[in-house]
């Protein structure tokens, strides 16, 4: 097919060379990082010089070389594990039960193996390097009856295990932090500055959470580390000794020296790790220039309004599009030159056709999604009726659509339709293997939540232009790992209502006691929902910057006018979208501002999507506004928007 | 070169400015003195706003000087050291324990001495390579302010709203007022972190947003143009933060509305702010010591950024790459853009000339990041403003010296440059202000236009053009008195150049080459 075809070229061209470039200078940077946690590590302030010919002898014996070798291993390894799950779009548990499912996933539960076996790994390699006592798992001792043997070594043991809890642990934040989270940012930078600008901040936060994390596991083994000792000395046939004392003491591990080696490595261990998901992160978003118009067909496919306007491809591929566009139509004349260009045989404006219609259906599509989530929570978090719902449906659709049913009727393009498709990354786009959706929501599954679902529903169900086209492939897309009973669904996803109690189902006792469930657990982070609604928002406030840039270039660039014909459709889809996000600022939790976290290294700028989304839009229309004056009195638009519109006008809002 | 020897006398001292007419500043004693022509459109002229210093309510004593009013309360050592690692730090931390060595162990004491001391030493060698990290905040915010005596001022900063006829206005008592000719009410802004306001501005393409650079941090007002309220609550207000980033003595909007970038002396890093996220990317460039003064080109594509030693940079805003441009005699003071971003007009302290840079567009490659835009190669001169005397006709001799060229702004319409000079430290010598014309075709020239003078006694603090006068251009000044008075300079057409030196028309001469008139020693610039 076309479509995969074309995300395939993306992906293979563009996507895996830049996350092996990135995972190239993960491993580049290897080298000086283990000689500074060597360094580190065997520092002693009382033979400063022997230290130092120590390490350097060290660096270059064949226990080192072998380590740094599955080191080497391990980055490649995160790296490769980074590019699997990264996602543009993240995912937002709504309620703590849904967090909880995002946990236990099939699919989390093997990246946390994978951690695990990771972490184990590197503490491997930061026993061997630290040496001394912590060299080797066993030693020869002898018993009290004189007979020599094995013993444990519970020092290196308790590295090991410190790294696997580490891993673990880093797996675990990754979910509840997002840590897959890619996000662009809005001030370019070229890559070796923006990585020197961030380096501080790793260091920062690596340091900081293996503090956490070795705090938490100390009090973990204090309790529990009988449990993996007893079980390595039955596996390898190793024995204790009783005259050193056992780790898991008080005495044992009020260890500083030990504590120290055991925080400075797993320092090491997150510093590797977030480094390599550093540098992912800043060569995936790199801009990507697509021609506006290519003059050989066989290369029509990779032009930005051919690959803004596909459907299936990867979600990367739309966002760098879309911030291709935001950039060209802001610094660069020649390209926007090309978009307002009228084709040469039979002079359409194709090029401007095809970016605006995409921009403004997604844009069209955000105002449609909040308009049915606030009419979701003005009836009080119930869902209404079928019935009901389409009707609804009807009449949001006459505001929203008032000026752009030209536009946005015949196509079937939007692939952001709603939470549901959005957040199903799929990386191939064909039918989706279950293990390249990442994290997603399974909105099939219980313990996805019930706002998002009932979001969801009645758009896929009800929504004329794209409900027969478009439902197929979520229902497709959506992976079915999960494979649960369609009563815990229909339960979860329709809070009882007075509508759906009759339905059969309902009867059975196990799933409603489910339901109340989960209806007790819905709104619990209820700042959540509106931060899951805004999830994909950069796109939007990008399709916004596109759009008004180029209608503002237009006053002086357009020399045949295409932008004129649009530009009704264009400012009433924005006022109305105005409208609609004025009114979510109205709800409660809407506007109150995340706690910012600066010791993390998620991403949280999708925390603060919708404030961001809020002030590009005002900016979009006042930037069209001063720009054309009063020329847009002679706008074709209904009442309401000139109402509107004049207050933009006259500087009001 | 354009010189002050060039202007028109001064006028009589008891004489204000009104406004400009027939490139000539008139003069008068009130308001009605005004001209008929002038009078007509005088009406919708912003009012002039008086602020008595008595009526303001300043500030008592500083928090940290009222200890001495309280019996002294004896805590524990562990409270006291917690207490100073919040309030002081590490510094604070050291010297407490110092402090109190009969209650520490003796080598405690004693290392935590040898601590502080070196630290200490390392600070005053910092210090002693840039000498201003040793001020206070609050001298530090005066030294780098475009305010002339920022400490005694009573307005403290202004700002013209860029799209509308509104203004906002920072007082000596830390509160800003906004005043709109369209409204009634007088919205008082004020808020627990505003403290020694450096400067406002409105956010562009927005009608509501107004960034304040306080002492501490960054307040993002949103006032709603529409509310009655009078006294805004403070969770209108944004706070935006980051370690190490205060004082805040400048702040610059992105014309496009979307960052704000702000700078502190004591910070190397200029930050990009990303207003609605309270997120920022700080652009970190060792060297200078801090970052005094930002400009952002009225096109958005560069940004002026001084710092307090003899180096300011030109960043391009494209990916954030700068250019170092080493001044050779002292900091740059103050800088301007011309409107279409091509010319960036800057002062330099010690210095008391004008110098101009010119940057040529690169042709936009489509895609490619074009970095390797060519700017010039040296600044050039542009107008001289020495010491001057002029015999006025009652035969006294006014002198005029310049000891710092304060600020520099350019008109909206590119028409006028007026250009604010005094020296805080002399007392005798006020500080004027000087306005130019300026022609940027066939060559980009300054031409002499006259002084703005104030009632006796006043002295200009602080000036700025309105953005966008419809009737030519609006000069605001603050002066030293807290009287706010505007000056309007009514151009008959951006096209006809009219500009004369004693009032009478030059035209044919103009119309010359310019090579023909290079003997008046009017400033000519090569175009390359």
């Amino acid at each position: 097919m076309f479509s995969t075809e074309q995300s395939c070229w993306f992906v293979r061209k563009v996507i895996c060379w830049r996350a092996a470039a990135s995972i190239a200078w993960a491993v580049l940077l290897l080298p000086p990082i283990t000689a500074v946690f060597i360094i580190l590590s065997r520092f002693s302030f009382l033979h400063p010089i022997h230290t130092i010919s120590e390490c350097l002898s060290l660096l270059t014996s064949a226990s080192a070389i072998f380590s740094f070798i599955l080191l080497c291993g391990v980055i490649l390894m995160v790296g490769f594990l980074n590019l699997e799950y990264y996602t543009v779009i993240p995912t937002i548990a709504c309620s703590k039960i849904a967090l909880l499912g995002q946990l236990l996933h099939p699919r989390q539960f093997v990246s946390s193996v994978v951690h695990c076996i990771m972490g184990i790994i590197v503490a491997w390699c930061c026993a061997i390097t630290i040496g001394g006592r912590y060299e080797t798992l066993g030693y020869p001792c002898i018993q009290s009856d004189g007979s020599p043997q094995m013993c444990l070594n519970e020092y290196q043991l308790i590295l090991l295990l410190a790294g696997a809890f580490v891993g673990f642990s880093h797996s675990l934040l990754g979910v509840i932090h997002n840590m897959n989270y890619v996000s662009f940012h809005t001030v370019q930078q070229y890559k070796y500055l923006r990585f020197k600008g961030s380096l501080p901040l790793v260091v920062k936060c690596s340091a900081i959470q293996a503090l956490y994390s070795i705090r938490n596991y100390i009090v973990v083994y204090f309790f529990l580390g009988y449990i993996p000792r007893a079980w390595i000395c039955k596996t390898l046939n190793l024995h204790l000794t009783s005259s050193a004392h056992p780790l898991d003491s008080i005495a044992g591990l009020l260890d500083l020296s030990l504590f120290y080696h055991l925080w400075i490595s797993a320092t090491f261990l997150l510093f590797t790790w977030y480094i390599t998901l550093l540098l992912f992160r800043i060569f995936v978003t790199e801009v990507y220039s697509f021609p506006v118009q290519s003059s050989f067909t066989e290369d029509a496919h990779q032009c930005l309004p051919k690959v803004l306007l596909t459907d299936k491809q990867p979600m990367i591929l739309k966002f760098l599009a879309l911030q291709d566009l935001a950039l060209l139509s802001q610094h660069s004349p020649s390209r926007r030159c090309e978009v307002f260009s009228l084709s040469q045989p039979g002079g359409h404006p194709h090029n401007w056709n095809a970016i605006s219609g995409e921009c403004l259906s997604l844009l069209a599509d955000l105002t449609q999604r909040l308009v049915a989530y606030h009419d979701t929570v003005a009836t009080n978090g119930r869902a209404k009726s079928l019935s009901t719902g389409s009707e609804r449906k009807t009449s949001s659709e006459t505001s929203v659509t008032s000026g752009t049913e030209d536009l946005m009727s015949p196509r079937p393009t939007l692939l952001m339709k709603t939470p549901a498709s959005v957040f199903a990354r799929s990386i191939v786009g064909g039918p989706q293997s279950p293990l390249t959706a990442p994290f997603t929501p399974d909105l099939d599954s219980p313990f996805a939540s019930p706002a998002l679902r009932r979001l969801t529903a009645p758009v896929e169900q009800c929504s004329p232009w794209h409900g027969t086209v478009q439902s197929p492939h979520i229902m497709r897309r959506a992976p079915k790992l999960w494979s649960t009973s369609t009563d815990s669904q229909v339960n979860g996803s329709f809070p009882p209502s007075p509508a759906s109690v009759p339905s059969p189902k309902q009867e059975a006792s196990k799933p409603s006691l489910l339901a109340q469930f989960l209806q007790n657990r819905k709104e619990q982070l209820p700042e959540a929902s509106s931060q899951a609604l805004f999830a994909d928002s950069q796109a939007h406030i990008w399709a916004l910057e596109g759009l008004s840039y180029l209608v503002q270039a237009s006053f002086s660039e357009d020399h045949f006018g295409v932008v004129q014909t649009a530009l009704p459709s264009i400012l009433s889809c924005m006022l109305v979208l105005q409208e609609a996000v004025d009114r979510h600022f109205k709800l409660p939790h809407a506007s109150s501002k995340p706690v910012r976290s600066t010791s993390s290294i998620g991403d949280s700028t999708y925390k603060t999507l919708r404030f961001a989304l809020r002030a590009t839009l005002k900016t979009a229309i006042y930037r069209i506004t001063t720009t054309f004056g009063d020329h847009l009195n002679a706008v074709q638009m209904s009442a309401e928007h000139r109402k509107r519109l004049q207050q933009f006008l006259e500087y009001k809002e | 070169m354009c010189s002050l020897a060039l202007f028109p006398p001064p006028l009589p001292s008891g004489q204000t400015t009104l406004c400009e007419s027939n490139n000539e500043l008139l003069s008068g004693t009130s308001t009605e003195d005004r001209p008929k022509q002038v009078r007509f459109t005088a009406a919708v002229l912003p009012l002039s706003l008086y602020f008595p210093r008595e009526s303001l309510k300043l500030h008592s004593r500083t928090e940290s000087s009222s200890k001495a009013a309280f019996l002294d309360h004896s805590e524990t050592l562990w409270m006291r050291s917690a207490a100073a690692w919040r309030d002081g730090g590490l510094t604070g931390l050291l010297t407490e324990i110092t402090n109190s060595h009969t209650e520490v162990p003796k080598w405690l004491s004693v290392s935590s001495g040898c601590t502080l001391a070196l630290l200490r030493w390392i600070s005053s060698f910092h210090g002693s390579l840039f000498p201003h990290l040793t001020l206070s905040s609050e001298d530090m915010i005066a030294e780098f302010s475009q305010v002339l005596n920022w400490s005694d001022c009573v307005v403290r900063a202004f700002s013209w709203h860029p799209h509308t006829d509104k203004f906002a206005v920072a007082l000596l008592d830390d509160s800003i007022k906004i005043y709109n000719p369209k409204s009634a009410t007088t919205p008082t802004l004020k808020h627990r972190l505003q403290r020694s306001v450096a400067a406002v501005q409105w956010k562009p393409l927005c009608a509501s947003a107004l960034a304040v650079a306080c002492q501490n941090c960054l307040l993002v007002w949103h006032v709603d143009p529409c509310s009655l309220s009078t006294r805004p609550s403070s969770g209108c207000a944004q706070v935006l933060s980051h370690p190490g980033h205060s004082p805040v003595t400048s702040i610059a909007w992105s014309p496009s509305g979307s960052l704000l970038v702000s700078a502190s002396p004591v910070d190397t890093a200029v930050m990009v702010w990303d207003v609605a996220a309270e997120s920022c990317v700080p652009l970190q460039r060792l060297g200078g010591g801090g970052v005094t003064f930002l400009s952002w080109s009225p096109d958005g594509s560069h940004v002026l950024a001084s710092t307090p030693s003899t180096l300011f940079r030109v960043w391009e805003t494209r990916m954030w790459t700068c250019e170092r441009w080493p001044c050779v005699k002292g900091r740059c003071q103050s800088g301007c853009w011309s409107p279409d971003g091509s010319r960036l007009l800057f002062t330099v302290q010690g210095e008391t000339v004008i110098y101009a840079l010119t940057f040529t567009d690169a042709p936009g490659s489509p895609g490619i990041p074009t970095g390797s835009s060519k700017g010039p190669q040296a600044a050039a001169v542009v107008a001289d403003l020495s010491e001057t005397t002029f015999n006025t006709p009652d035969g006294d001799i006014i002198q005029y010296y310049t000891g710092v060229i304060f600020s520099v702004s350019f008109n909206n319409s590119s028409q006028s440059v007026s250009v604010f000079s005094g020296d805080p430290q002399a007392v005798d010598r006020p500080a004027i202000i000087a306005v130019f014309k300026t022609r940027t075709n066939p060559i980009f020239e300054l031409l002499p236009c006259g002084f703005v003078q104030g009632e006796p006694g006043a002295e200009p603090r602080l000036m700025q053009f309105h953005p966008n006068f419809q009737h030519g251009a609006l000069l605001t000044v603050c002066w030293s008195t807290g009287r706010i008075t505007h000056v309007p300079f009514y151009f008959l057409s951006t096209g006809v150049p009219h500009f004369g030196l004693s009032g009478s028309p030059l035209l044919p001469r103009l119309q010359e080459r310019p090579s023909a008139f290079a003997n008046q020693s009017l400033f000519t610039e090569l175009i390359s």
